[in-house]
C-alpha cells in the first residue's frame, strides 16, 4: 500500500484544522440523524432521516478525500437503498403521522445490541492506528479512483469476487422464494 | 484568494445556465410541439411568436396560492420539490462544456458523482407522492419508484463501457479521450443510456407516473404555485442533464471542427439537438403501459447494454 504514515509530528488533536473540525461537526450530525433514525415514531420520517445520516457518512468520505467511496455510497445508499425502503414503505402504506404499533419493545436490546458493536469497532480501529497519521492528499492520495480501482483489482480481488458470488447466491435465493410454485405440488 | 474568486465565478456561471438553459427547453418544446401538431400555440405575449410566453407563466404561477392540503406532511409535503430540483444543479457543475477546464468544478469520479447524484432526485417524486395523502400521488410515486429501480441499472452499465473505453471516470477525461469511431463502437450503449435517462426523467414515452389520463399528475396532483413550477422546471433541468450528458458521454462534447476555440459551442449544439429529440419522442410516441416498461427494461436495455459491455471489454483488449 502506498499510505504515507508518520507520527504526527506537527500535527495533533490540540491544534484542529478546518477539516478536522467539519469532519466532527459533520459527525454529531450523522450521529443526531440516525438516534432521530430509530427513534422516530413516523416510518416515513425514518426513512428520510436515514437518507441524512448516509448522506452524511458521504461528507465525511469526501473530507477524508475518499471521493470515489463517497460516489459509491450516494449511489447505492441513499440512490437505491432508501428508495427501495420508501417503495416498500408506500406499497404497505404507512401512514402519515405517527404508527403507534412501530414498537417492537425491544429497545433496550437494541441499545445493547448498538452500544456493543459501536464499541467493538471503536476499540477496533483504534487499537490498530493508534497515533498513526495518515496523510489524504486530495489528487493521487489513497483514496483517488485510479488509485482505489487498482488495489481493489490487485490485492483485494479474490474478496471482490468472493462476494460477488455470494450476492449472485444471496439473487438466486431470493428468486427462488418468491417464486410461485405450481397448485398441488408443495414439496 | 485567487482560488475562490475563480470558483465561486464558476459557480455562478453553472447558475446562470443552470436557470437559463431549461426555460429555454421549456420554450422550445411550446414551440416544437405546436409546428409538430400543426397548430399555433401561445402567440400573443410579448408580440413576436409569443416569446414572453414563459414569462408570464412564470408570473403566474409565482401569484398562486401555494397550498398544503390539511392531511398532508407538512414539512415533507414542502421540502420535495427542493429535493426534487437541487440534484440536477450539483450534477451540473460537473458537466464539461469545453477543452481546457471549461467545466464548472473537475470531479476526479465526475462520471460516479453525476449518477449519483442524479438518482437522488427522485427522493424528491417519493416524498411528494407520499406527503400529499393522495391516493394518485402515492400511485405515481409508487410508478417512479418501481420506474428508477428498473432504469438505473441499465444505465449505469451504458456508462460503465463508455468509463472502460476511456479508462477514466473523469468526464473532461472521457472526452478527452474522444475519437469519432467511439460513436459508433459505443452506439448501442449510447441508446441505453439515453432511454434510460428519458425513463428516469419520467418524459414520454415512459411518462407513467405522471401519466394524466390515468393518475391526474402523478406524484404532483396536490402542488400548486411556485411549488409546482419548481417540479417543472427539474423536468426541464432533468432535460438539459441528460442531454449533457449524452453529448459528454457519447457523442464526444467539444470535438468538431475547430474545437479549441469554439468547442463550448459544439457541445451546446449536441445537447440542444437531443433536446429537440426528447421534445420530438414526445409529441410522436404513444405512452407505454408501466408492466410493458419494466419488460422492455429488464429484457431489452439490460441484455443489450450487458452486450455493449461485452463489446467494449472485446475492442479494448484487441487494440491495446
Amino acid at each position: 500500500m502506498n499510505v504515507v504514515h508518520h507520527n504526527a509530528a506537527g500535527s495533533g488533536f490540540l491544534s484542529p484544522t478546518g477539516v478536522e473540525i467539519t469532519f466532527v461537526l459533520v459527525g454529531l450530525v450523522v450521529l443526531g440523524a440516525a438516534l432521530v433514525t430509530v427513534t422516530t415514531r413516523q416510518l416515513v420520517h425514518a426513512a428520510l432521516w436515514l437518507v441524512v445520516a448516509l448522506g452524511g457518512i458521504a461528507v465525511e468520505y469526501l473530507l477524508l478525500t475518499a471521493e470515489f467511496i463517497a460516489w459509491v455510497q450516494v449511489l447505492i445508499y441513499v440512490g437505491s437503498v432508501v428508495v427501495l425502503l420508501l417503495f416498500g414503505l408506500m406499497l404497505t402504506k404507512a401512514p402519515i403521522g405517527r404508527s403507534p404499533d412501530a414498537d417492537s419493545e425491544n429497545r433496550w436490546v437494541a441499545l445493547g445490541v448498538a452500544l456493543a458493536a459501536a464499541g467493538t469497532l471503536v476499540w477496533v480501529v483504534a487499537d490498530a492506528f493508534r497515533s498513526t497519521w495518515i496523510d489524504v492528499h486530495p489528487a493521487n492520495g489513497p483514496g483517488a479512483t485510479a488509485v482505489t480501482g487498482s488495489s481493489l483489482f490487485r490485492f483485494w480481488v479474490l474478496p471482490f469476487e468472493a462476494l460477488s458470488v455470494l450476492l449472485l447466491a444471496a439473487l438466486v435465493g431470493a428468486i427462488v422464494l418468491s417464486r410461485r410454485r405450481p397448485e398441488g405440488r408443495d414439496r | 484568494m485567487n482560488d475562490t474568486l475563480d470558483a465561486l465565478l464558476r459557480l455562478v456561471a453553472v447558475l446562470v445556465v443552470f436557470l437559463v438553459l431549461p426555460l429555454l427547453v421549456g420554450q422550445t418544446e411550446h414551440k416544437v410541439m405546436a409546428h409538430m401538431q400543426g397548430r399555433l400555440g401561445p402567440m400573443y405575449a410579448g408580440g413576436f411568436h409569443g416569446w414572453a410566453q414563459l414569462v408570464a407563466d412564470g408570473v403566474k404561477f409565482a401569484q398562486k396560492e401555494d397550498v398544503v392540503p390539511a392531511d398532508a406532511d407538512r414539512r415533507v409535503f414542502q421540502l420535495a420539490p427542493a429535493v426534487a430540483l437541487l440534484p440536477y444543479l450539483v450534477v451540473l457543475i460537473a458537466i464539461p462544456v469545453g477543452p481546457h477546464g471549461f467545466v464548472g468544478e473537475a470531479v476526479d469520479a465526475g462520471l460516479f458523482f453525476v449518477l449519483a447524484v442524479m438518482g437522488v432526485g427522485v427522493l424528491g417524486s417519493l416524498m411528494a407522492g407520499w406527503a400529499s395523502a393522495n391516493k394518485f400521488s402515492l400511485l405515481g410515486a409508487l410508478r417512479s419508484a418501481a420506474q428508477l429501480m428498473a432504469y438505473e441499472l441499465p444505465m449505469l452499465l451504458a456508462a460503465a463501457s463508455v468509463a472502460m473505453a476511456a479508462g477514466t471516470l473523469s468526464l473532461p477525461g472521457i472526452v478527452g479521450q474522444y475519437h469519432w469511431w467511439w460513436t459508433l463502437w459505443q452506439l448501442m450503449g449510447g441508446l441505453v443510456f439515453f432511454t434510460a435517462g428519458l425513463a428516469e426523467l419520467q418524459r414520454p414515452p415512459f411518462d407513467m407516473p405522471v401519466a394524466d389520463s390515468e393518475i391526474i399528475f402523478g406524484a404532483y396532483t396536490e402542488y400548486t404555485g411556485m411549488r409546482f413550477a419548481l417540479f417543472l422546471l427539474s423536468e426541464y433541468a432533468g432535460i438539459v442533464v441528460l442531454c449533457g450528458l449524452t453529448t459528454v458521454l457519447f457523442l464526444g462534447g467539444w470535438h468538431g471542427p475547430w474545437a479549441g476555440s469554439v468547442g463550448w459551442l459544439w457541445t451546446l449544439l449536441k445537447t440542444a439537438v437531443l433536446a429537440f429529440v426528447v421534445i420530438w419522442l414526445r409529441v410522436s410516441y404513444p405512452r407505454l403501459r408501466e408492466d410493458q416498461l419494466m419488460k422492455f427494461a429488464w429484457t431489452v436495455l439490460i441484455p443489450v447494454s450487458l452486450a455493449q459491455i461485452a463489446l467494449t471489454g472485446v475492442v479494448k483488449v484487441v487494440t491495446s
